[in-house]
C-alpha cells in the first residue's frame, strides 16, 4: 500500500501515477477483507454442511470499491490519452513546462 | 492452520516484490503486466480469505479490463518513462511514511486476524446476513443479498459511478475534430493472425454462456450483474481486438450500445420506483409480490443484477471502443 | 408520495442522468438537468419544512432497517446544505444554457448535462445520507463527474488540471475508504448513528485514532483545505464557466457539511475535539489557509484563479468556525459556507460572462470595461465586498458571526488573523476595481452585452447575496438549527 501511495506521490509519469493508484487501492481492498475473514470459515454461501461463515459486507464493499476504482483507472487513462495529444507528452513535469514557456510567450 | 498461513505469507511476499519491482520499471509495458500480475496473485488472496466474488471480480477487472485500458493507452502514447526527478522523491517518502506509519500504529490495536469474536463478526447485522438473509430473501449466496438487497442502494451508486465512467470517458475521447476513418483503423489490432480469428470464432459462444451463467447464477455461486457485464465486454474486446473495430461496430453498433448504457441505470432506479409506487420504499423487493414478499426479492434481484449486467457491458464496450479508435501517433 | 421526499430528494436527478444520455438531444438534455435541479430544489423546501422545529426524518432503502440497511436522514444539519446545493444548481442551470452552447462542442452538450445531472447526484447523496460507505460511493459519483466536466474546459491546461484533481481527488477517497474501514473494523458497523453508539466502547483504541486521522485527511482533501489544496485554483479556474459556478459554490461546501457530520455526529466531540487535537490543528490550518489563501489571490493575474484561491482562503474560515466546537463556531461556518458559496458562485457566473464576451479574463484585458459594461461590473464589485465583509453584505454577516464566537472563546489571536484576511481580500477585490474602472481601456470595438438568460442568473445571486446580507435573520435560525443540531446529536 505505502509503496503504491509512494509511487504515486514520487513519479512524474502519468501512466505510472495510475498504476501506483491501482497497487495503492487494491491493498486497502486486502485490508478489508481481511477483517471479514473467520479462521476455519468458508465462502458466506450458504449450504448445508457448513457452520462457520466468513462475512459477507466486507466482501460487499468491496466489490463496489473495486467497481469505482476501474472507473476512476478508465477516466485517468482517458485524460492521459488526451494530454498526450495535446502536448506530446506522458511527463507531468514536461506538460507543466510546456504550459510555462506557452504563458511566458504570451504575455 | 500452518499451511494457511504459510500460504498467505508467501503469497503477501509476492505482492510486495511485485510493489517494488513496479515502482523500479521504467519500462512501462512491463510495469502494466507486473500490475497485472499484482491483481491476480490479490484476487488468489481473496479466494483464501473466503472471499470468492471479490476474487472473480478482480481477477476480471484488475487482471482484465484494466490491463487491457493501460495496453492500449499505452499503445497509442508511449512507453517509456523518464527518469524520476531527485525533488519529488522527498515528499513523496514522508507522505508514503506518514501513511504506513499511522497504519503500523492502527494494526497494534485491530481485532486479531480470522478471530471469531472480532466486533465485525458479533455485530448483529453480521448475524442478520448470515441467518436471516436465508428466510427473508431465500438467497444462498449472501453477499447476493447485501449486495442486492440489504444495500442495494450502495449498489446503485456503483452503477452511478460506472456509468459516470462511461459517459466521462466518451465526453473524453470522443467528438474530437480531426480523426479520420482510417486512422482509426491503424489502432492496435491483431487482425492479421489466424490462429487467433478461429479460436476466438470458437470461443464467443462460450464466454456468452458463461457470461449468462454468472449472470443467473449469481443467486447460489460467485457471479453476479457485474461480472457477467465484465465478461460480455471482455467477448466483444476480444471480438473487436481480432476482427478489427469495424467488424465489432458491425456486430455492436454505436448506437445500441450508447442506448443500453443508460437503459441499465433506468431498470435498476425503475425498480425502485416501482416499489414505491406499490407502496414499499424504494428498492424494497419485496413489494414485486404482495403475498410473497421473498418471491418478490427474487425477482426483484434478478431484474437489477439484469440492470448491472446491461450497463456494464455497454459501458466497458463503449470505453474500450473509445480507446481503440484513438489513432496511432506517427 | 411525501414519504419518499429524502429518497426522491437524490433519486430524481440521478434518473435525469441516463435520460440526457438516451435523448442526446442538447435542448431536451438542458431541460432535464434544469427538472432535475427544480425538482431537488421543491425537495429539499419541502424537507426543510417538515423538518423544523428539530425533527429528524429517516428514510430506509429497501425497507431494510439501520444498521442493516443504508437509511437516509434528513435533519436541520443537512436541509441549508441541501437547499444551497438545488438552489445554486437551479440557477447554474438558467445560466448555462448560452454558457455551455458558448464554450462546448456541440455534440457533447448533452453528455455534459448528463455529468453535471450526476455530480448535483452525487453531492446531495453524501448530504443526505446516514451511512458512512454510502457517503463514501456518492462522493466518488460526484468527483468523477467532476474530473470529466473540467476536462471539458476550453484550455489544454484543463486537462492537466482534470488529471492532477484526479489523481490527488483519489487519494483523498482511499483514504476516506481506509478510515470507513478502520472504525468499521472496530465496530462492525456502517451506520452513521450506531456508528456514534458504539464508538464509546472503543475510546482510546489506536484503530480508532487512525481511523480518524484517515477519515479526516481524505475529507480535507476534498475541501480543499490548506495545505491539500493543490488541486482547487487550476480545476475551478480551468473548468467552463458555468461549471466553475457550480463547483465553488457547492463541492468544498458538502466536503466541509461531511467532515462537521462525522466529526460531531459519528465520531463524537468528546473523541474528536477533547481526545485529539483535531480543533488546534482546524485554527493552525485554517488561519493559514485564510492568509496564504488571501496573499496567492493578490498576486494572480488572472480573474478566474484569482477567485479560486481567494475560496481556498475563504474554507479557511469555516474550518475555524466549526473547530470551536460552539454553537457560535457552528452557526458561524454555517452562515459562511452558505454566503460564500452564493458571492462565490455570483463572482464565478461575472467572470463567466467576461469570458464569453472577451475571450479572456486575464485583469490586463479587463482594464476600463467597468464604464463599458457598467452593469457586469456592478455585479464584481457588489460581489466583491461581499468577499471582503463589507457591512451589509453577506460576507460580512458570517465573518460578524465568526469573530463574536471567537471572542467569546477568548480567541484574539485568530480574531487578528480574521482582519488581516480580510484586509487582504480588500487588496484583491481592490484590484479588480482598480483595473476595471480606473485604467485606460484600450481602443476597441464595443462589447456586446451577454445573454439574458446569463445576466438573470448572475443577477439571481448577487441579490441573493445582497439579501441574505440584509435580512440574515432567516438563515441564521437556519444556521442556528442546524448548529444545534450537530452538537445535540454528540452530547
Amino acid at each position: 500500500m505505502i509503496i503504491g501511495l509512494y509511487t504515486v506521490l514520487s513519479h512524474g509519469n502519468l501512466v505510472k501515477k495510475l498504476i501506483g493508484l491501482n497497487l495503492f487501492q487494491a491493498s486497502v481492498f486486502l485490508l478489508y477483507i481481511s477483517f471479514g475473514k473467520v479462521v476455519g470459515g468458508t465462502a458466506p454461501i450458504i449450504e448445508k454442511g457448513f457452520e462457520v461463515y466468513s462475512n459477507p459486507l466486507p466482501h460487499v464493499l468491496i466489490l463496489t470499491a473495486i467497481v469505482v476504482g476501474v472507473a476512476t483507472t478508465a477516466l485517468g487513462l482517458a485524460l492521459a490519452v488526451r494530454i498526450f495529444n495535446a502536448y506530446g507528452t506522458l511527463e507531468e513535469d514536461e506538460a507543466i513546462a510546456a504550459e510555462e514557456s506557452d504563458g511566458a510567450a504570451a504575455s | 492452520m500452518a499451511t494457511f498461513e504459510l500460504i498467505n505469507i508467501a503469497l503477501l511476499g509476492i505482492l510486495v516484490a511485485t510493489a517494488i519491482v513496479i515502482t523500479r520499471m521504467r519500462a512501462l509495458y512491463g510495469a502494466v503486466m507486473l500490475a497485472a500480475l499484482f491483481s491476480l496473485v490479490s484476487a488468489s488472496m481473496f479466494v483464501l480469505l473466503d472471499a470468492v466474488d471479490v476474487a472473480f471480480t478482480e481477477a476480471a477487472v484488475g487482471a482484465g479490463i484494466s490491463t487491457v485500458l493501460f495496453l492500449t493507452t499505452l499503445a497509442i502514447t508511449r512507453s517509456r518513462e523518464a527518469q524520476t526527478p531527485r525533488r519529488r522523491v522527498l515528499p513523496a517518502s514522508l507522505g508514503a511514511l506518514f501513511t504506513g506509519g499511522m497504519l503500523l500504529y492502527a494494526s497494534q490495536d485491530l481485532p486479531g486476524f480470522g478471530t471469531a469474536d472480532s466486533p465485525v463478526q458479533e455485530h448483529p447485522i453480521t448475524h442478520t446476513y448470515l441467518e436471516e438473509s436465508q428466510h427473508e430473501i431465500g438467497v444462498p449466496n449472501t453477499v447476493t443479498s447485501v449486495l442486492a438487497s440489504y444495500r442495494g442502494f450502495d449498489t446503485l451508486g456503483e452503477l452511478a459511478v460506472i456509468f459516470t465512467a462511461g459517459v466521462a470517458v466518451l465526453l473524453i475521447l470522443t467528438y474530437l475534430p480531426r480523426q479520420s476513418e482510417e486512422a482509426e483503423r491503424a489502432a492496435l489490432l491483431l487482425t492479421d493472425y489466424p490462429v487467433l480469428r478461429v479460436v476466438s470464432t470458437i470461443l464467443m459462444p462460450f464466454i456468452l454462456v458463461f457470461a449468462f451463467y454468472v449472470q443467473f447464477h449469481g443467486d447460489y455461486g460467485p457471479g453476479g450483474g457485474f461480472q457477467a457485464g465484465v465478461i460480455v465486454a471482455a467477448g466483444f474486446v476480444l471480438y473487436g481486438l481480432v476482427f478489427g473495430l469495424d467488424s465489432g461496430r458491425r456486430v455492436m453498433p454505436r448506437r445500441v450500445l450508447l442506448a443500453l448504457v443508460p437503459l441499465g441505470l433506468l431498470l435498476y432506479a425503475g425498480v425502485g420506483v416501482v416499489n414505491m409506487l406499490l407502496g414499499g420504499s424504494f428498492l424494497e423487493y419485496g413489494t414485486l409480490n404482495l403475498h410473497h414478499p421473498e418471491e418478490g426479492q427474487h425477482i426483484g434481484i434478478l431484474l437489477i443484477e439484469l440492470g448491472v449486467g446491461v450497463t456494464v457491458a455497454a459501458v466497458l464496450t463503449v470505453v474500450f471502443f473509445a480507446f481503440a479508435g484513438r489513432r496511432v501517433p506517427r | 408520495m411525501t414519504a419518499h421526499l429524502p429518497a426522491l430528494q437524490v433519486l430524481l436527478p440521478l434518473l435525469c442522468a441516463p435520460m440526457c444520455v438516451l435523448v442526446r438531444h442538447r435542448l431536451v438534455a438542458w431541460l432535464f438537468f434544469l427538472l432535475a435541479t427544480v425538482s431537488a430544489l421543491a425537495c429539499a423546501v419541502l424537507l426543510a419544512v417538515r423538518v423544523s422545529g428539530g425533527r429528524e426524518l429517516h428514510y430506509a432503502m429497501g425497507g431494510w432497517e439501520p444498521p442493516v440497511g443504508i437509511e437516509y436522514v434528513i435533519d436541520a444539519a443537512n436541509v441549508p446544505v441541501l437547499i444551497l446545493v438545488s438552489g445554486i444548481g437551479f440557477v447554474v442551470g438558467i445560466y448555462a444554457k448560452r454558457s455551455i452552447e458558448a464554450e462546448i462542442d456541440r455534440h457533447r452538450i448533452p453528455l455534459v448535462y448528463a455529468c453535471a445531472c450526476l455530480t448535483f447526484t452525487g453531492l446531495l447523496g453524501v448530504t443526505a445520507t446516514g451511512d458512512a460507505f454510502n457517503a463514501f460511493v456518492f462522493f466518488e459519483i460526484a468527483s468523477l463527474s467532476s474530473y470529466a466536466l473540467i476536462a471539458m474546459g476550453r484550455r489544454r491546461r484543463a486537462l492537466l488540471a482534470a488529471f492532477r484533481y484526479l489523481i490527488i481527488g483519489t487519494i483523498g477517497a482511499t483514504f476516506l475508504l481506509i478510515g470507513i474501514g478502520l472504525a468499521y473494523a472496530v465496530t462492525g458497523t456502517l451506520n452513521m448513528a450506531d456508528l456514534a453508539a458504539r464508538l464509546p466502547d472503543v475510546y482510546g483504541n489506536r484503530a480508532l485514532t487512525a481511523a480518524v486521522a484517515f477519515t479526516f485527511v481524505g475529507l480535507c482533501v476534498k475541501m480543499a483545505v490548506f495545505p491539500l489544496h493543490a488541486w482547487l485554483p487550476d480545476a475551478y479556474a480551468e473548468a467552463p464557466s458555468a461549471l466553475s459556478t457550480f463547483f465553488a459554490a457547492t463541492s468544498t461546501k458538502v466536503a466541509i457539511y461531511a467532515f462537521m457530520r462525522f466529526a460531531y455526529t459519528v465520531f463524537g466531540v468528546t473523541l474528536v475535539f477533547r481526545m485529539l487535537p483535531v480543533d488546534t490543528i482546524g485554527m493552525v490550518i485554517g488561519s493559514a489557509g485564510m492568509v496564504i489563501g488571501a496573499a496567492v489571490a493578490c498576486f494572480q493575474k488572472d480573474l478566474k484563479y484569482l477567485l479560486a484561491w481567494s475560496s481556498v482562503g475563504q474554507i479557511g474560515y469555516i474550518v475555524v468556525g466549526f473547530s470551536l466546537h460552539s454553537v457560535g463556531g457552528l452557526t458561524a461556518a454555517y452562515l459562511h459556507l452558505v454566503n460564500h458559496g452564493v458571492t462565490k458562485a455570483a463572482l464565478f457566473a461575472v467572470a463567466g460572462m467576461l469570458l464569453l464576451r472577451l475571450g479572456s479574463v486575464r485583469l490586463s484585458a479587463l482594464a476600463g470595461l467597468g464604464r463599458r459594461m457598467p452593469w457586469t461590473f456592478a455585479a464584481i464589485v457588489l460581489a466583491g465586498l461581499g468577499l471582503v465583509g463589507v457591512p451589509p453584505t453577506a460576507g460580512f454577516v458570517s465573518k460578524w458571526a465568526l469573530v463574536v464566537a471567537l471572542v467569546t472563546d477568548g480567541k484574539w489571536v485568530l480574531v487578528a488573523v480574521v482582519l488581516v484576511s480580510s484586509l487582504l481580500a480588500l487588496v484583491y477585490v481592490g484590484r479588480i476595481v482598480e483595473v476595471c474602472w480606473f485604467r485606460e481601456a484600450p481602443a476597441t470595438g464595443p462589447v456586446e452585452s451577454p445573454p439574458a438568460s446569463m445576466v438573470a442568473a448572475t443577477w439571481l445571486l448577487v441579490l441573493a447575496s445582497l439579501y441574505l446580507g440584509i435580512d440574515p435573520a432567516r438563515l441564521d435560525s437556519l444556521a442556528e438549527g442546524a448548529a444545534r443540531a450537530l452538537l445535540g446529536g454528540a452530547s
